[in-house]
């Protein structure tokens, strides 16, 4: 049974070996502020932090995660670029937000003025089928303002 | 007052003659421009919920006891079910139910794509479900698929066969200096959603609750109330957040028959979702088409001929959309001749997506004009403008309003650079401009109805009974209403998502969503402002007429201001209803949007590699609600049409029908690395004979005419024609040495 610890808090989940993180979230814990749109990593609306960096949680084996720290969409809630996405229109169907909010942020944490290939770089795994790549990049800009 | 009249009817580009209840809509329009809200940028208002994940979508629904379900669907493009045996799966642990063929509406053991649902599992949870599928024991007799669309037309399997004619093909070619032919293919798409089509239904009593992805809460309800044979009243359709849907969720579709059948026998809500692999398989796409087109001109451009014969391969079903619409309508040529058939195949149907028929038909026909252009020595803009079509083609009706010309002026500065852009090339580097026109239909239509219901806070709720699909729509509703009520935007807010709990509201399809929902807000907006100023007129004494509201203040005739918390907070816990509905179409015009965009293009002459640079789009869709929202929608617009003209492509097996493509590493959306500079642009006059606002949509047309954009770019770079879509580097490269070999011959 492993013990997760999500967005500071502790979780004990008791599911069998093989079941993804993202599953966990939804299924177990209720966040389901992460979303899954092709369960199989191809797409980034899973998009989580684990120890900072942005892993696809429904390929990530969630047994694997013990001692490590899992930041989500809603351990971000607070965090500028939220608000950010709010006023560029970064979002339309808002369907993989949760999960390009989690990519951009790690992005920043990075490199806190992303240049614009930065942004089209680091952003290219998480897909937007609205299109809203253009807002996301000024949205990503604007974070800070 | 309710009326009875005689109109068209139009959805997605096709066109029914009905009887229709509507009511008038006696409000003027507003003056052009922006105003208080209205026209001004606003932020959707449940950006935030969606932002923070907070946002509950279909698969986000949980409800006590709720089972999951797994589909079984046909493996063969073609096959006959000889048996289904269910006993192993339903013995699988956490099995509660399995049905199979004829249990319910989608189940069938005739499969004629591959994809047909066959038989289904519900079990405690998806991994069950998922596992006990694999004990579903079917034996098939699988069947000769007929997959080539000519060869279905030649057989006549066919879906629909139409043609179309004004004056005299031939004679227009008899008269024309210049004639060019030519033929032009493109490919099937896939709306691939980020949510993937799915349900939830339980049933409460003799009330069936359906919470569904959908783009048409009503639809929903009418149409499983029938197929069930229930009350439409007892099927509750609940659509809170939608995660994109692009004309593929119209419709309950097999996983909510299957979802209602297995909640019925097990007593339990039921979900049924599908995977990413079969969303790319079985749940609609864009179907091919071949277009074998003919045009003909004098020498000082003047068209006097326009054919084509066009094939749409729409699949096992669905229907054979507009392809042949530009042509019919984009031009003034006397002489204009389409015939459109619709194979047959046994490929996964095609559905409404983003504008169909129209996107695939300008590729067509805006490709055929440059090559024109090109025979002719003329400049493509300049072609397009002497062509102009000032009345409609058909028996002259007029246009409802039309900006064409005044886009093709905007349009001028952006074509001007291709001097600029041409000088950009290099040896590899083949860099050139072109451009495409745009038509499409835009005007939604009644019926669609709203209330509003203001407190004694002075705030207004609209309550309606349609869905935001991620469009903005929430947002353009609520600046509408905040404008005619003269409250600032954030004491609005909008209730909608609920056909039990709201009123009528039209499909989010045919860019028909403001045009259709917004006059209704207003109307009943400004049914709530009259009742308002009437109990303000007999607090501060004065006639109704002569006092107003702005910005959330009475203004009485001497102009004092009385804040309006004043006279509706007498109100307690009363509340003032307005009412309101949309009017109807105006009679005998043709209510259509239209645009121009002029693409650069940088073609790599070794690599065949197409890189798209920039992008200019200019469209009419009348008055502009949200100018934030809209230039959300042109973008979005136009890196779908990105992946429709480069990257996207389903592919099928040619020998056994099957899909390829079914994971989104195989098939290839934009990323935001694909995205080239984008300026959008909007003519913004309100429509003078349509409704209360003027306002047309502006969802479909940003799609339509990029790809014919790039094609002329690419040729204006290398001088290859590109008649084929997706435009691969294999294509790219094909095209190239086609132009060299046309040059040896010249030489």
């Amino acid at each position: 049974m492993p013990e997760l610890r999500i967005n500071g808090g502790l979780y004990s989940v008791d599911v069998p070996v093989g079941v993804s993180l993202a599953d966990v979230l939804r299924d177990e814990i209720g966040f389901t502020g992460t979303k899954i749109a092709c369960h199989e990593g191809h797409c980034g609306a899973c998009t989580v932090l684990v120890d900072g960096t942005p892993v696809l949680s429904c390929i990530t084996l969630a047994h694997r995660l013990e001692g490590r720290e899992v930041t989500t969409i809603e351990g971000l809630r607070e965090h500028p670029m939220v608000e950010s996405f709010v006023r560029a229109d970064a979002l339309q169907c808002g369907f993989c937000t949760p999960g390009q909010i989690v990519s951009a942020v790690a992005l920043v944490e990075r490199s806190a003025e992303p240049s614009s290939e930065e942004i089209r770089h680091r952003m290219a795994g998480n897909l937007c089928r609205c299109g809203t790549y253009p807002k996301i990049e000024e949205a990503i800009r604007a974070w800070r303002d | 007052m309710a009326r009875l009249i005689r109109t068209e009817k139009e959805v997605e580009g096709r066109f029914e003659e009905v009887f229709l209840v509507v009511e008038e809509d006696p409000l003027e329009q507003w003056p052009a421009g922006p105003r208080a809200v209205v026209g001004r940028p606003a932020t959707r208002s449940d950006a935030l919920a969606r932002a923070r994940g907070e946002a509950l979508y279909t698969g986000d629904v949980r409800l006590p006891g709720m089972l999951h379900t797994a589909v079984l669907r046909s493996p063969h493009a073609r096959a006959r079910v000889r048996s289904v045996d269910l006993s192993a799966a339903l013995a699988a642990p956490g099995v509660r139910a399995a049905i199979g063929p004829g249990d319910c509406k989608g189940l069938s053991d005739e499969c004629h794509y591959e994809g047909a649902a066959v038989a289904a599992v519900c079990a405690d949870t998806f991994r069950q479900a998922r596992a006990a599928l694999a004990l579903v024991e079917v034996e098939w007799e699988v069947l000769p698929p007929r997959l080539d669309a000519d060869e279905a037309v030649a057989a006549g399997e066919l879906l629909d066969s139409r043609t179309k004619e004004r004056g005299d093909l031939d004679r227009g070619l008899a008269e024309a200096d210049v004639v060019v032919e030519a033929t032009y293919r493109t490919h099937v798409v896939v709306h691939n959603s980020m949510e993937t089509h799915q349900s939830v239904c339980r049933w409460a009593g003799d009330v069936l609750e359906v919470y569904i992805s959908t783009q048409y809460v009503w639809g929903v309800r009418d149409e499983i109330a029938e197929s069930l044979g229930l009350d439409p009243d007892r099927v509750h359709v609940i659509c809170d957040f939608m995660g994109g849907g692009f004309g593929s969720k119209n419709s309950a579709d097999d996983h909510t028959y299957i979802g209602a059948e297995l909640a019925r026998r097990t007593g339990r809500p039921v979900r049924c979702a599908l995977t990413r692999r079969e969303e790319n398989v079985a749940a609609g796409n864009r179907n091919a088409t071949i277009q074998r087109l003919v045009a003909g001109a004098r020498a000082d451009g003047t068209l006097t001929a326009l054919g084509g014969e066009y094939v749409n391969a729409v699949g096992w079903s669905g229907w054979t959309a507009m392809t042949e619409g530009p042509m019919q309508t984009l031009y003034a040529c006397p002489n204009v001749r389409t015939v459109t058939k619709g194979a047959r195949l046994n490929l996964p149907p095609m559905r409404a997506f983003r504008a169909p028929g129209y996107t695939e038909g300008t590729f067509g026909l805006e490709c055929l004009l440059d090559e024109l252009a090109g025979k002719l020595g003329l400049d493509p803009l300049e072609l397009r403008r002497r062509n102009h079509a000032d009345v409609g083609p058909d028996a002259g009706r007029g246009f409802s309003s039309k900006e064409l010309l005044e886009c093709y002026r905007r349009a001028e500065p952006h074509w001007e650079r291709r001097h600029e852009v041409r000088a950009r090339s290099t040896d590899t580097l083949k860099r050139g401009v072109g451009l495409a026109s745009q038509i499409w239909f835009g005007g939604g239509g009644p019926p669609s109805y709203a209330w509003i219901r203001v407190g004694s806070n002075g705030h207004a709720a609209v309550v309606t009974g349609g869905q935001d699909v991620g469009t903005g729509t929430k947002a353009a509703l609520a600046q509408i209403a905040a404008e005619e009520l003269g409250l600032p935007l954030e004491h609005v807010t909008i209730a909608l998502g609920e056909s039990a709990r709201g009123v009528y509201a039209t499909l989010s399809a045919g860019s028909s969503t403001v045009p259709s929902m917004g006059p209704a807000v207003r109307a009943a907006a400004a049914d709530a402002r009259r009742q308002i100023l009437e109990l303000a007129a007999q607090r501060y004494g004065g006639e109704a007429g002569s006092l107003r509201l702005e910005h959330g203040e009475i203004v009485l005739p001497g102009g004092e201001r009385k804040p309006l918390e004043e006279i509706v907070g007498l109100l307690g816990n009363g509340q003032i209803l307005g009412t309101g509905a949309r009017g109807p179409n105006p009679a005998g015009m043709n209510v259509l949007t239209f645009g121009v965009q002029v693409a650069e293009v940088a073609v790599d002459v070794e690599t065949g590699e197409v890189t798209i640079e920039r992008v200019a789009a200019i469209h009419d869709v009348g008055r502009v609600i949200n100018p934030l929202g809209a230039s959300s929608q042109i973008e979005g617009g136009i890196i779908q049409a990105i992946g429709h003209t480069l990257s996207e492509q389903r592919l099928d097996d040619p020998r056994t029908g099957q899909v390829l493509t079914r994971t989104l590493d195989a098939y290839k959306l934009p990323t935001a690395a694909d995205v080239p500079e984008i300026v959008g642009e909007l003519v913004d006059v309100p429509d003078p004979h349509l409704t209360s606002l003027g306002s047309k949509g502006i969802g479909e047309p940003p799609i339509v005419p990029l790809a014919a954009a790039v094609a002329n770019a690419i040729r204006d770079a290398t001088g290859a024609d590109v008649r084929s879509l997706p435009i691969t580097r294999e294509e790219m490269l094909n095209a190239l040495a086609g132009a060299r070999r046309k040059e040896l011959v010249a030489t």
